[in-house]
């Protein structure tokens, strides 16, 4: 049930009164309450739960992780059979 | 640049942090994941074979559908059945037993129970059958509590009278709390549910880390997302050390969405909650505030009270408090499966039984 969806803002609107957005997952579209990110803005990242946008992604924090992981597989790969072991 | 979700699948990568995790671990460690979702995506990617076996992954009480009481469930039967209702629920809770039946039963018997995607669809039905009474169910933890707050606000400034709630969300604090004061207690560190923490930050459990000297990661749910916040935690473990740490930026703060959580505190306040399995524990719920009582589906029905029996086979309890693993349970795979289940979490998709079943970690 916490589990969340990201995909990516088309546009927003207002539909009763409340602010809503198109939310792109890889092809298939489905508008999404986005009244907890009123803050966001069409081409951002947006975790879906339950039909709402939760939050918003940071891209530098994005970056950032792939960045550090992908030091860390060159640290792995440059280390010995034997550093692995001990 | 894009969430990248082939790049947090890279089994490389995952293989790369899974062997930095066997070259730092010294001795056994044991490591609680809260959330259900997360200990079926371990068991998805194969992580738990993956690990040292110094590092045992105890499954957390983060499935909602398997800590909603009995007494709940119950109710929801009782109000189901009433004429001019529609019942409406995440799809999950259909199949949880209460004390003889479950909700796909008594839709067999006619009751307009209905499975809804997000709570806002609740408000649609209501809006579009003003002649009856359309009770949502309220589960799910911080995650859900949002959206369920969010449709409330709608529905009073819309001035939809006919929706109601049946309120039974729970709080991931409360419940580390639970665990860690509990003798039987084996966690010494914690996963913390990265989408939990997506809306409420991780302000809260700088205390808990404190208090009981234990390491807190919030992880998210892809398999470098989840390797990476074991690692995390096992370095702590191994140092000694016991903070609250972060492989989740991409999505969580240390403030969470305040919004979010505005919108939580604007409707809802705590209140003790039953857990099914594991008891009360206080503050552990969220109840309507006194100004939007008239949205509780309790104060609308009258409802008998009913003697709440558990299958007395079910160690669901054990298994939802980390004191014991699905295989422990002498019914498991056999008088409980997914298809004939005796308790909650050998139903949902979050459920530690269910992983266990679907993804064939047997006795051997």
């Amino acid at each position: 049930m916490c589990l969340g969806i990201p995909g990516k803002v088309i546009n927003t609107y207002e539909q009763d009164g409340t602010l809503m957005a198109s939310v792109d997952f890889d092809g298939v579209q489905q508008a999404v309450c986005a009244a907890t990110t009123p803050e966001v803005q069409a081409g951002q990242y947006v975790l879906v739960h339950a039909g709402f946008a939760l939050n918003v992604l940071s891209d530098t924090e994005a970056e950032e992780t792939l960045k550090i992981l992908h030091d860390l597989q060159q640290f792995n790969a440059n280390l010995t059979e034997e550093d692995k072991i001990s | 640049m894009s969430e990248s979700p082939k790049n947090l699948r890279d089994a490389s990568l995952t293989k790369a942090i899974m062997a930095e995790i066997q070259r730092i671990t010294t001795q056994p460690w044991n490591i609680m994941e809260i959330c259900g979702g997360q200990t079926h995506a371990i068991m998805q990617y194969g992580l738990d074979q993956l690990l040292p076996p110094e590092i045992t992954l105890i499954h957390g009480p983060g499935c909602p559908v398997c800590v909603t009481s009995l007494q709940a469930i119950e109710q929801g039967l009782q109000i189901a059945a009433q004429p001019d209702v529609v019942f409406t629920t995440f799809g999950d809770m259909l199949r949880v037993p209460g004390n003889k039946a479950d909700l796909f039963t008594a839709r067999s018997q006619g009751a307009d129970v209905r499975v809804v995607y997000s709570p806002l669809d609740s408000l649609k039905i209501a809006r579009e059958n003003p002649g009856k009474q359309v009770v949502f169910f309220a589960i799910g933890f911080e995650t859900t509590a949002p959206t369920i707050a969010s449709t409330i606000l709608s529905a009073q400034k819309t001035g939809i009278t006919n929706f109601s709630i049946l309120p039974a969300n729970v709080l991931v604090p409360p419940a580390m709390h639970a665990i860690l004061s509990n003798p039987a207690n084996r966690v010494q560190g914690f996963l913390a549910a990265g989408h939990v923490c997506a809306v409420m930050g991780y302000h809260e459990y700088l205390p808990i880390a404190e208090r009981y000297q234990i390491p807190i990661v919030v992880t998210g749910f892809e398999a470098v997302d989840l390797a990476t916040g074991i690692l995390m935690t096992v370095q702590q473990l191994e140092a000694g050390q016991h903070q609250v740490a972060n492989a989740y930026p991409r999505f969580v703060t240390m403030e969470g969405n305040k919004v979010a959580q505005d919108m939580i505190y604007q409707v809802f306040e705590p209140v003790d909650r039953q857990w099914r399995g594991i008891g009360t524990i206080p503050l552990s719920g969220l109840g309507l505030r006194p100004e939007f009582a008239s949205f509780d589906a309790l104060s609308r029905f009258d409802l008998t009270q009913t003697v709440l029996r558990e299958s007395p086979l079910c160690i669901a309890g054990k298994v939802l408090s980390g004191v014991a693993k699905p295989i422990d349970c002498p019914a498991f795979g056999r008088e409980c499966t997914p298809a004939l289940p005796l308790g909650a979490p050998m139903v949902s998709s979050e459920g530690a039984c269910a992983a266990y079943y679907r993804y064939h970690r047997t006795r051997e």
